[in-house]
């Protein structure tokens, strides 16, 4: 390895010690902004609807795959979008890492590996706490332990490389649009709240949620985790075109938003 | 010019730069050229948007330039930034200081980014914290620090990677006197150390105290490029005398032109400028400014030029030639 990538490989890694400084720091905010939301949709969605019998029981074991993968993502692209907005909008706080002896891209390329590992920390947590919350609702299949991790990681990607592209477009005067036009549609068509093979029933809106790589990553999750019902899988989408569409979204996304943030770090 | 980037003795080269900003209409650097000696605090001097921070974001491989070339220690910035980031640093106009780290760790994190060992850049945080005076105050944020310090903070942190070229973007706008007198000590041991400095400042004092060299520059493009010594000498005339007269008499406009044309006579007068005192109550006071290389020789036939003429001198005073009339006379007195 020549002295040039190593300087820039360390760069890399100090610019996400600083990150895991930061974070580290805030942790506790940090999960209380991750976690408050799943909390409130597992209470509500797991115990109460099904005990009121709004919901059918096993509705939780198909849920919690989606809450996880919902977490997941919104960590992960909370941990890039916003700073990156503010930064590149005034604060400008990330010019002395462009000015470290690496491409600037790696720059972009830690911001979405630390995204990631915010992702899947959050995704992390979900177990535990709908361990507490469902009771006797929790129901996770534990044989298939290697494809959930890789789901989970998958996921915390997919949050950041779109985090990273809407971060790189979005002005800060533009922040609260982005949440009513692009965060809103894209956690509600993401197959987190309902599996996807349901909804055979409304055809156009079950094609239309194919475009959203959030739910790769929901039906992915519940491949890992649901348990099987009578000696039966429960029914996904084929693992096959998940393990396609996620790491393909992860590098398309990563691409394109590497291209903006070089256009607003370089003029 | 071309031969410029390898003479070892320049330190910065910029030939024939130009930079026009995509949807904006007038071109931000229009064909500029210089070199900067190693060792040497040269300074970008020039009005709002005149293309300063737009040159240094060019040598700081922030910008890209839309045609000519910039090398750093013979380094071409657009062929290889990533050489040219290890040599270089820079304290930019506005703050970009790391609000979630505190102090002490800004400093450490920027060495780590450039690859300096850890104990190492332990010892040179704490170092460079002390003689810039934040020693005590190291465990803060930024956010508690005043406008000098941040500024100073700004230092240290550019010292951290040990860089040969710095650059400065107008370092001491909007600080209190004594903080910039303490940052003109700081710029001037730099440059003791052998530091190559490239600096822009639209304050013509602190560019004539602290610069070796001077490019005067407006609209994008350089005007004048020498020693604060030679620009002065560039003026009309290198010393001004300035005398205050008033007259009772209602045909004062008459009288002055009279008393100019007489000063203009005098021999070793170079220029005389003669306006009327706007400010002052009654009409009749009037100031004549006569330029020349040895003015102070004239101030007894000029007094009596004046008298003859009929008006009283009031005040009299020999002004030494400073940049800022250099830098008006390049750059003219309309705001921008
Ligand atoms: N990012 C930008 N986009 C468009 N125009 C710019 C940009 N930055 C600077 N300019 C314009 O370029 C000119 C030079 O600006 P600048 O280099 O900042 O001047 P200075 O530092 O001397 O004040 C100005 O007319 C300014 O408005
Ligand atoms: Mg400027």
């Amino acid at each position: 390895m020549g002295s040039r990538t190593r300087l820039a490989l360390s760069a890399l890694l100090a610019t996400f010690q600083r990150d895991l400084v930061v974070t580290g720091r805030e942790f506790v905010p940090f999960l209380m902004q991750a976690l408050m939301q799943p909390l409130f949709f597992l209470f509500i969605f797991g115990k109460v609807l099904p005990g009121i019998g709004l919901a059918a029981p096993n509705f939780a074991a198909l849920m919690l795959p989606g809450i996880v993968a919902l977490t997941g993502m919104i960590a992960a692209m909370q941990g890039v979008t916003l700073p990156l907005v503010l930064d590149l909008g005034f604060a400008r706080e990330i010019d002395d890492r462009l000015l470290a002896p690496m491409p600037v891209w790696f720059v972009a390329l830690e911001k979405v590996l630390f995204g990631a590992l915010r992702g899947a920390v959050a995704s992390s947590v979900i177990f535990p706490l709908g361990w507490v919350i469902l009771g006797s609702g929790f129901a996770v299949r534990t044989d298939r332990m290697f494809t959930l991790v890789a789901m989970v990681l998958l996921t915390g990607l997919v949050g950041s490389t779109v985090g990273l592209l809407i971060g790189t477009i979005i002005k800060p005067d533009q922040i609260s649009l982005m949440f009513t036009l692009i965060f809103t549609p894209l956690l509600f068509t993401g197959c987190t709240y309902y599996p996807w093979g349901a909804l055979g029933r409304i055809r156009w809106f079950q094609v239309m949620t194919l475009l959203n790589p959030l739910t790769y990553a929901a039906e992915g999750l519940r491949y890992a985790m649901v348990p099987p019902t009578g000696g039966r899988d429960f029914p996904t989408l084929p693992l096959f075109w998940i393990l396609l569409a996620l790491p393909a979204s992860v590098i398309i996304v990563f691409l394109l938003g590497k291209r903006t943030f070089g256009k607003r770090v370089v003029n | 010019m071309s031969g410029f980037a390898n003479q070892p003795e320049n330190a910065v080269v910029v030939t024939n730069l130009v930079k026009r900003y995509a949807k904006a209409k007038a071109i931000a650097v229009d064909d500029v050229s210089f070199a900067v000696r190693r060792g040497e605090i040269f300074g970008l001097l020039g009005p709002n948007g005149a293309g300063k921070t737009t040159t240094i974001g060019v040598l700081t491989t922030a910008i890209v330039p839309t045609s000519g070339t910039a090398s750093i220690g013979g380094v071409n910035v657009a062929e290889d930034p990533i050489g040219v980031k290890r040599r270089i640093a820079v304290v930019p106009q506005q703050s970009n200081l790391d609000r979630s780290l505190k102090v002490r760790e800004i400093l450490t994190f920027h060495a780590a980014y450039h690859g300096v060992g850890r104990r190492e850049r332990g010892e040179m945080a704490d170092r460079l914290l002390e003689q810039l005076g934040l020693g005590e105050r190291k465990n803060e944020k930024v956010s508690a620090y005043s406008g000098g310090m941040v500024q100073r903070l700004m230092i240290a942190r550019a010292l951290m990677h040990e860089p040969e070229v710095l650059f400065l973007d107008e370092p001491t706008n909007n600080l209190d006197p004594q903080s910039r007198l303490f940052l003109w000590e700081r710029i001037g041991e730099l440059r003791a150390r052998g530091l190559t400095i490239l600096m822009t400042t639209h304050d013509m004092e602190e560019a004539d105290h602290l610069c070796d060299r001077i490019a005067v520059m407006d609209h994008g493009k350089i005007l004048v490029n020498d020693s604060p010594e030679a620009l002065k000498r560039t003026l009309p005339g290198s010393s001004a005398l300035e005398l205050q007269t008033f007259t009772a008499s209602a045909d004062h406009a008459g009288m002055n032109e009279r008393i100019a044309a007489m000063l203009r006579s005098l021999p070793g007068t170079a220029r005389v400028d003669t306006t009327a005192d706007a400010d002052s109550e009654e009409p009749g006071h009037y100031t004549h400014r006569l330029f020349g290389d040895n003015v102070h020789l004239l101030i007894g036939s000029a007094a009596q030029a004046i008298a003859e003429c009929g008006a009283e001198v009031r005040n009299v005073s020999v002004k030494k030639p400073s940049l800022e009339e250099v830098f008006l006379s390049l750059t003219g007195r309309h705001l921008r």
